[in-house]
């Protein structure tokens, strides 16, 4: 079988208010070149928003830049969000299940649940030097 | 790709009805939050926000929709939504808005009843 093109795009954006945007729109111009759904189109987009966004308010990074590399291949969509921040701990995520914490309409902290919704695979590497959250989704 | 966030207001006989058109966030979102208490201060504790223009809401701006529904449910009135993207929509039930606040899909249907 032939191997798959991949095809890369990355962008630096600095930690600043609504440049989560310019991640999420850029995310929105290579999903419609590949020809995803418009509902996948959104999913994507609300994914990449949230991740932005908890590394611009958790992250403490002192390059105050956060890298988004999109890869494209024929049926795929790669995501790499990359902080250089203090990294955080998955404990914090997990003290109530998605349930539980819709019956107490919990206000804060959804955003890995929600990027979990959103995409088909989502991988969270975190350190002391930073976190990158890897997502996937797939062209149906 | 419009980062602008405009809010129109209009009231009817019993209720009012909250148009936004943009990117629902945390500022934006107080923006909505400050429209909401103030239709509430003018008497109308039943309120429809229609988010037709509105693509885009983060769990920051979902957050203060929350407290939206809090205020409104302790001085007895309710909210309700109309227009969401599936995707909207689906986030709004994750995250528990959808137990507390009725989803229609356009304003005809939220309105028939009040």
């Amino acid at each position: 079988m032939a191997e798959q093109v991949k095809r890369e795009v990355t962008l630096n954006i600095p930690i600043h208010p609504n440049m989560e945007l310019v991640a999420a729109h850029t995310a929105s111009i290579l999903a419609e070149i590949m020809e995803f759904e418009e509902n996948h189109i959104d999913e994507i987009q609300l994914a990449i928003i949230e991740t932005c966004i908890n590394a611009f308010e958790h992250s403490n990074s002192e390059d105050s830049k956060v890298t988004v590399t999109y890869v494209l291949t024929d049926d795929e969509l790669e995501l790499k969000i990359t902080d250089h921040g203090i990294g955080f701990g998955m404990e914090q995520a997990k003290f109530l299940t998605g349930e539980a914490r819709a019956r107490a309409m919990q206000k804060r902290g959804w955003g890995l649940e929600i990027i979990r919704e959103m995409m088909d695979e989502v991988d969270i590497d975190s350190g002391d030097d930073g976190t990158t959250i890897t997502m996937l989704k797939k062209r149906v | 790709m419009a980062t602008s966030f405009n809010v129109n207001t209009r009231t009817e006989d019993g209720y009012a009805v909250i148009e936004t058109d943009g990117y629902l966030n945390g500022p934006t979102g107080e923006r909505l939050a400050e429209t909401a208490k103030d239709l509430m201060n003018q008497g109308y504790s039943t309120l429809v926000i229609n988010l037709e223009k509105t693509r885009l809401v983060n769990s920051i701006g979902i957050s203060i929709l929350i407290e939206i529904i809090e205020f409104l449910q302790e001085h007895g009135g309710a909210l309700h939504f109309c227009h969401l993207t599936p995707v909207i929509e689906r986030t709004f039930k994750m995250m528990g808005l959808a137990q507390h606040a009725e989803i229609h899909p356009d304003e005809a249907s939220a309105t028939t009843n009040l």
